[in-house]
């Protein structure tokens, strides 16, 4: 029913010329070819492409089943142009609007070529329109996914810059953390300080916590469990950065973290772990 | 004691915590209350976010600055429709834990805040109001 007859598929042949052009006019109009990120020649390139695809697509295919094989190199193109487009940083209704813009041209030239006959002019009208909506939503989704996973990846790139192991000193690291400490971010936190420690033959690791703003006791339950595994490996752990109102609010809450050396910043620390080393810092002369 | 404002957050997600935590010390620090008193009420709210998701299976926390004379606070409810607490005076006691946590969560909640109440009933879900003055 919503097929595109041959003789708009024909007309969109004879026509390609024009119909590029007011395309073209339309996306400048919107803003949308302005930008500086794609050049003029890119964009004309894609406008070509799509209006090809279109046209191969629907001598072929049926336009209201956007998922089967006579579409898939058109689904493949517009999976490219948004995943370009998201990655270049534009949001999703510029991706859309190249596709939604195309809509005018192409209904100027179904009125044209079916002005003797109303009917079919109708019929015709619903079948682009449906079809380019489709495209457009395909466009949409793909552009979401593609962002996703964007985020997703940065979440894992988070993960791991957030969590670097220093070596301060030989026999003596640090690992300095930032932000919230749940228990996926622990866990990997554990796993490169015990791996470090193993790496370099370390012998006091040092936890500073500055960087976290709230220490309760899911966050000590985790610091607990690291410093017990790095006690494991025979090494010693020193947890710094105890401002004095996370001290305060430790003592409150009840936390017992009698046994475990802590000091109120990451100097102090350093201090501690070379005189345990055996090294004596003074002033030279 | 009046309220100056008001609002409502969502707690159903480990990720709902940290924005609660954040949210509650946006209101700590709006209603003037020193370095040390932010930290305990946002870690308060902290381990009462959590309970609201573990244990209860998600719920919110109403949150009010409210005014009386003139000093100023913070009054948290946190609420869920949860299995609620069958042992009130169990639960209240330090190290125990219903679950694999350290068992500090209400009982150090209670010491960290002015004013703490406690409402449950088994199968009627849990009502945890805390309030901290400047």
């Amino acid at each position: 029913m919503s097929e595109l007859s041959q003789r708009t598929i024909d007309a969109i042949r004879r026509n390609e010329a024009p119909l590029l052009a007011s395309w073209s006019a339309n996306l400048e109009h919107s803003g949308a070819s302005r930008d500086m990120r794609i050049s003029h020649a890119e964009f004309d390139a894609q406008t070509r492409e799509f209006l090809r695809l279109v046209v191969v697509g629907s001598s072929t295919g049926d336009a209201a089943s956007l998922a089967s094989n006579e579409w898939s190199e058109t689904r493949a193109f517009l999976e490219k142009l948004s995943r370009s487009r998201a990655q270049l940083g534009f949001d999703s209704q510029h991706t859309a609007s190249f596709i939604f813009s195309l809509k005018r041209p192409l209904f100027e030239l179904l009125q044209k070529e079916y002005a003797d006959n109303a009917e079919a002019l109708a019929a015709q009208l619903w079948a682009v329109s449906e079809l380019l909506d489709a495209l457009g939503m395909h466009t949409i989704r793909t552009f979401q996914k593609s962002r996703e996973e964007v985020i997703a990846r940065q979440q894992e790139e988070l993960l791991e810059l957030s969590t670097p192991v220093v070596k301060l000193w030989d026999g003596v690291l640090a690992l300095p953390m930032i932000g919230t400490l749940d228990s996926q971010r622990t866990q990997v936190v554990m796993e490169s300080l015990l791996q470090r420690i193993v790496e370099t033959g370390s012998e006091i690791a040092i936890i500073d916590i500055t960087g976290v703003p709230t220490v309760d006791t899911l966050v000590a339950q985790h610091l607990l469990k690291t410093v017990t595994a790095i006690r494991l490996m025979g090494a010693d752990a020193i947890i710094s950065g105890v401002r004095p109102q996370i001290a305060q609010t430790i003592v409150h809450l009840g936390l017992d973290l009698q046994g475990i050396v802590t000091k109120a910043n990451l100097a102090d620390a350093l201090a501690l772990a070379l005189k345990r080393s055996g090294y004596a810092v003074g002033k030279a002369g | 004691m009046t309220a100056a404002s008001s609002g409502s957050h969502p707690v159903r997600t480990e990720q709902d915590v940290v924005l609660a935590r954040q949210q509650v010390r946006k209101l700590a620090v709006s209603s003037g209350l020193r370095l040390v008193d932010q930290t305990k009420l946002v870690t308060a709210a902290s381990e009462l976010a959590r309970n609201t998701v573990i244990y209860g299976g998600g719920g919110d926390m109403d949150w009010e600055v409210v005014e009386e004379g003139i000093r100023k606070g913070v009054r948290l409810v946190f609420r869920d429709e949860g299995p609620g607490i069958p042992d009130m005076k169990l639960a209240m006691t330090d190290g125990w834990t219903s679950g694999g946590g350290l068992g500090l969560g209400l009982t150090g909640a209670r010491r960290l805040v002015d004013e703490f109440s406690l409402e449950s009933a088994p199968g009627n879900g849990t009502r945890v109001t805390i309030c901290k003055w400047s």
